[in-house]
């Protein structure tokens, strides 16, 4: 069986996001790129079903331009077998990333596909839900412990009310949460060896997938600056304080 | 250890260079430049090239000239001319402009991020074949069994608090190498260790060093005049206090303003972040920053040390470059082109010669050490305070170092005065309300990340002496003088002192302050993971 797993380049979660100053985006000149955390928890799945014995071939996909081989590479030096950059110009929207994965998934007949539950930076949580539906399989979200046997897999998917498990029929579509597992450190001599493992580009053109902006950003602004607070000496003060800025 | 040592995973190389700062990739770039086929390494403790670099920087161009010539034609992101020079005496309220020293001219200079830089040169290295691992910290010295260098030894990854694996263990690999190039820039932890095994520093006065804190702002539109550099020496230091500081405007509103203190100082209270936080509030100064946001900030120190410090610089598979030496010149405050034109110096020797041995002699006869030997006895005649260090850089100057007198160095961590021997210093501080209110808010702008659970990095020798001697001698002067209040003094009523030292490690922006100030010396600071640390954007 072969595993499709999906890998977005977003800006470091570390990284202090800040607006640009005309609205227009959000900066990343000069700013730490990684991949999108919950990407690097579905691939470390993946290795872990491939070290099982129940999956041979793990083959990380990212969309965008040239720059997100720097994350594909760091997928081949955790472990996957060879990747695929589909590449393209502009930003992707999710239902055209879920379109193109449509045909990747039929060009290599993977039997499952893991994704992130959301990528960090827009926080959509919709590739894989589209994908489940485009492709007519079952769909498996928020995954936080997966269990294959035979063609089914046994899922634990984090809900609101708590925990359920579902077990879905193979090949499907999974999406993991944050603690399915912690991701493995790359080795040294794992990242040489990455260098010389396949990374096929594919225009996206050529999947015969159109870009579509159904969605349109119209403009960024920060969340509001917090106010400077002022020390009170009692309940009394609070109270009047309160008062005189009408909140009681 | 030992018993692991054997199963450590191996990889080999020519030469294995630690530290992807200036000096280092300067090293690497020039090596591959003469010999392509030579197999060369960069092993970088920062997540990636340049998250741990914080630097002025008003650079000379020349080195990079030399290394890379036609490197204007593509330049790094940051990238402005000095248009404008200035530096002012100031007094608690008044600027008074003086005349700028000649080591201090700027014409020809360009005002640069020196972490852009770095991450600018770093793919330049890797096209010529280099392979460079951000991310890994070099933990500590392999040695040969004839008690050479013979390589580094990378830092174990998923290792608890109490030094016990994690599900997500990963032992660190040996990479082994006929020459090791240590460019750890100031006060590097292996360098240190080197130092003191082959005695290197037996006929050089001890290191000296200054700790430089800095902010880059994004201040309101119309205060920035790119290219303009601005230094100032006096308040808020006291005469006996050496230091200063730097205003750079960059471009797109852009300022960068640091301030460096020498880490001699004397006063046990003395807190270089307070200092810096006051000089942001001199009457010449706040307004340039009233209405902008940091958009980053940390910590670094710096070498001073100059000639008379300069250790011996080679050892059996060894080799130090750049601020790892001690190369910066002081009075100019730029150690960048001086750290690159030793990184390019040392390629030259070892392509040359085939090795390490003789770069000492090879370095000494050099420009880089000429530099260095002509303004020697600036820092040092600041010892006497402020105006008689003044005279004595006048004279220097003036005949361009050629007196026939060096004046010594002493160790940083030896000048603090005792509590009861010090005359309090009045300190009539402003109250403050430009950001950041505190060390922890500014920390916040060193987007700094170490997973908590992990060994602390600062090994503590002797905790006794932090409860017991350090408080009435000195009042724990740990706790001001680390920029980022990693070290903390907790009331704990079950401790016979009644206080027990908590170390907030996940703070440390890796300045290594601590392990210079430090009067005990038990301070020692260790890789923490590989890729934690600071995360610096533009610094
Ligand atoms: C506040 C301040 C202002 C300055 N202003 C100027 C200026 O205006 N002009 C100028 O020319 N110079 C200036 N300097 C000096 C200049 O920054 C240094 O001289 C220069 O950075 C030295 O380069 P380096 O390569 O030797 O070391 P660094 O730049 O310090 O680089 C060392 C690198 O090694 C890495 N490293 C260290 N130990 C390990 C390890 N064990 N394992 C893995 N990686 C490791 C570090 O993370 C770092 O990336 C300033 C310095 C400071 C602090
Ligand atoms: S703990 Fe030491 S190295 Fe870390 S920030 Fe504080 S003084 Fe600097």
């Amino acid at each position: 069986m072969k595993i499709l797993v999906g890998i977005k380049r977003v800006i470091d979660y570390n990284v202090r996001i800040r607006v640009k100053s005309d609205g227009s985006g959000v900066e990343t000149d000069g700013v730490k790129m990684s991949i999108n955390p919950f990407d690097e928890i579905a691939l470390e799945e993946a290795l872990r079903i491939r070290e099982a014995g129940n999956a041979d071939e793990v083959i990380v996909v990212s969309l965008g331009g040239n720059e997100c081989q720097q994350q594909l590479r760091t997928g081949l030096a955790m472990g996957a077998d060879r990747a695929i950059q589909v590449d393209s110009a502009e930003s992707l929207q999710p239902l055209t990333i879920a379109r193109a994965f449509l045909k990747l998934v039929e060009k290599e007949q993977a039997g499952l596909v893991m994704l992130g539950k959301q990528a960090i930076d827009g926080d959509n949580s919709q590739t894989a839900q589209m994908l489940a539906a485009l492709w007519g399989r079952p769909q498996a979200t928020f995954a936080s412990a997966v269990e294959l046997s035979g063609n089914k897999a046994m899922v634990t998917r984090e809900v609101d009310a708590g925990l359920e498990r579902i077990e879905v029929d193979l090949p499907a579509v999974i999406s993991v949460d944050l603690r399915l597992n912690e991701p493995r450190f790359v080795k040294l001599p794992d990242i040489m060896k990455a260098k010389r493992k396949p990374l096929e580009v594919i225009p996206v053109e050529d999947l015969g997938v159109a870009p579509e902006n159904d969605l349109q950003f119209t403009s960024h602004t920060p969340p509001p600056v917090r106010e400077k607070g002022i020390m009170v000496e009692d309940a009394a003060q609070l109270v009047a304080e309160l008062k005189t800025r009408g909140l009681l | 250890m030992s018993e692991t040592a054997n199963e450590r995973e191996v990889m080999e190389y020519d030469i294995i260079i630690v530290g992807a700062g200036p000096a280092g990739l300067a090293c690497a770039i020039r090596l591959k430049q003469l010999k392509p086929d030579m197999m060369v390494a960069v092993i970088e403790k920062g997540a990636e090239v340049g998250a741990h670099i914080l630097s002025g920087a008003v650079i000379e161009p020349g080195a990079l000239d030399e290394l890379l010539p036609g490197w204007l034609d593509n330049p790094p992101p940051v990238c402005i001319p000095v248009a404008d020079d200035e530096i002012a005496f100031l007094t608690a309220t008044s600027k008074r402009k003086i005349p700028t020293p000649p080591q201090q001219r700027n014409h020809g200079n360009f005002i640069v991020s020196l972490g852009a830089l770095c991450a600018w040169m770093a793919p330049q290295a890797e096209d010529l074949g280099v392979d460079i691992f951000p991310g890994y910290a070099a933990a500590g010295i392999r040695y040969t069994d004839d008690g050479a260098v013979g390589g580094v030894i990378i830092g174990d990854m998923g290792v608890n608090r109490e030094g016990q694996p994690k599900d997500t263990y990963m032992q660190g690999i040996e990479i082994h190498a006929p020459l090791t190039v240590l460019a750890e820039g100031s006060r590097g932890h292996l360098s240190k260790e080197l130092i003191t095994k082959y005695k290197l520093d037996q006929d050089s006065d001890p290191q000296a060093y200054g700790v430089g804190i800095k902010e880059l702002w994004q201040v309101a539109p119309g205060k920035c005049k790119p290219g303009t550099v601005q230094h100032s020496i006096g308040w808020p230091l006291d005469t006996s206090t050496y230091g200063g500081s730097f205003i750079y405007h960059m471009d797109k509103d852009r300022i960068a303003v640091g301030f460096v203190c020498a880490l001699d100082y004397s006063d046990p209270e003395f807190s270089p972040f307070e200092a810096f936080q006051q000089f942001k509030h001199h009457p010449s100064v706040k307004p340039l920053f009233e209405g902008g946001e940091i958009l980053s900030g940390g910590a670094r120190t710096i070498v001073e040390g100059g000639a008379q410090s300069l250790p011996k610089i080679e050892m059996p598979g060894a080799l130090l470059i750049g601020d790892a030496a001690g190369l910066l010149n002081l009075p100019k405050i730029k150690g960048t082109h001086q750290a690159i034109r030793s990184g390019t110096l040392a390629a030259n020797h070892v392509v040359e010669t085939g090795g390490g041995r003789g770069f000492d002699t090879t370095l000494r006869e050099s420009p880089i050490f000429k530099e260095l030997h002509k303004v020697r006895n600036i820092r040092p005649g600041f010892n006497k305070g402020l105006w008689r260090g003044l005279i004595t850089a006048g004279i220097e100057t003036i005949t361009a170092g050629k007196l026939p007198r060096t004046l010594h160095n002493h160790a940083d961590h030896s000048s603090l005065i005792k509590l009861q021997d010090m005359q309090t210093i009045e300190r009539p501080w402003v109250e403050r309300d430009l950001a950041p209110r505190d060390r922890l808010a500014s920390v916040y702008f060193a987007t700094t990340d170490h997973d908590e659970d992990q060994p602390i990095h600062l090994q503590i020798l002797d905790p006794e002496v932090c409860t017991t001697r350090c408080g009435e001698e000195y009042n724990y002067p740990c706790t001001r003088f680390c920029p980022a209040e990693v070290y903390e003094m907790i009331d704990d009523p079950d401790t016979k002192a009644g206080k027990r030292l908590q170390i907030n490690a996940a703070n440390c922006v890796h300045c290594k302050t601590c392990d210079i100030k430090d009067p005990y010396q038990i301070i020692n600071w260790v890789t923490p993971e590989g890729g934690a640390g600071p995360n610096y954007q533009n610094l």
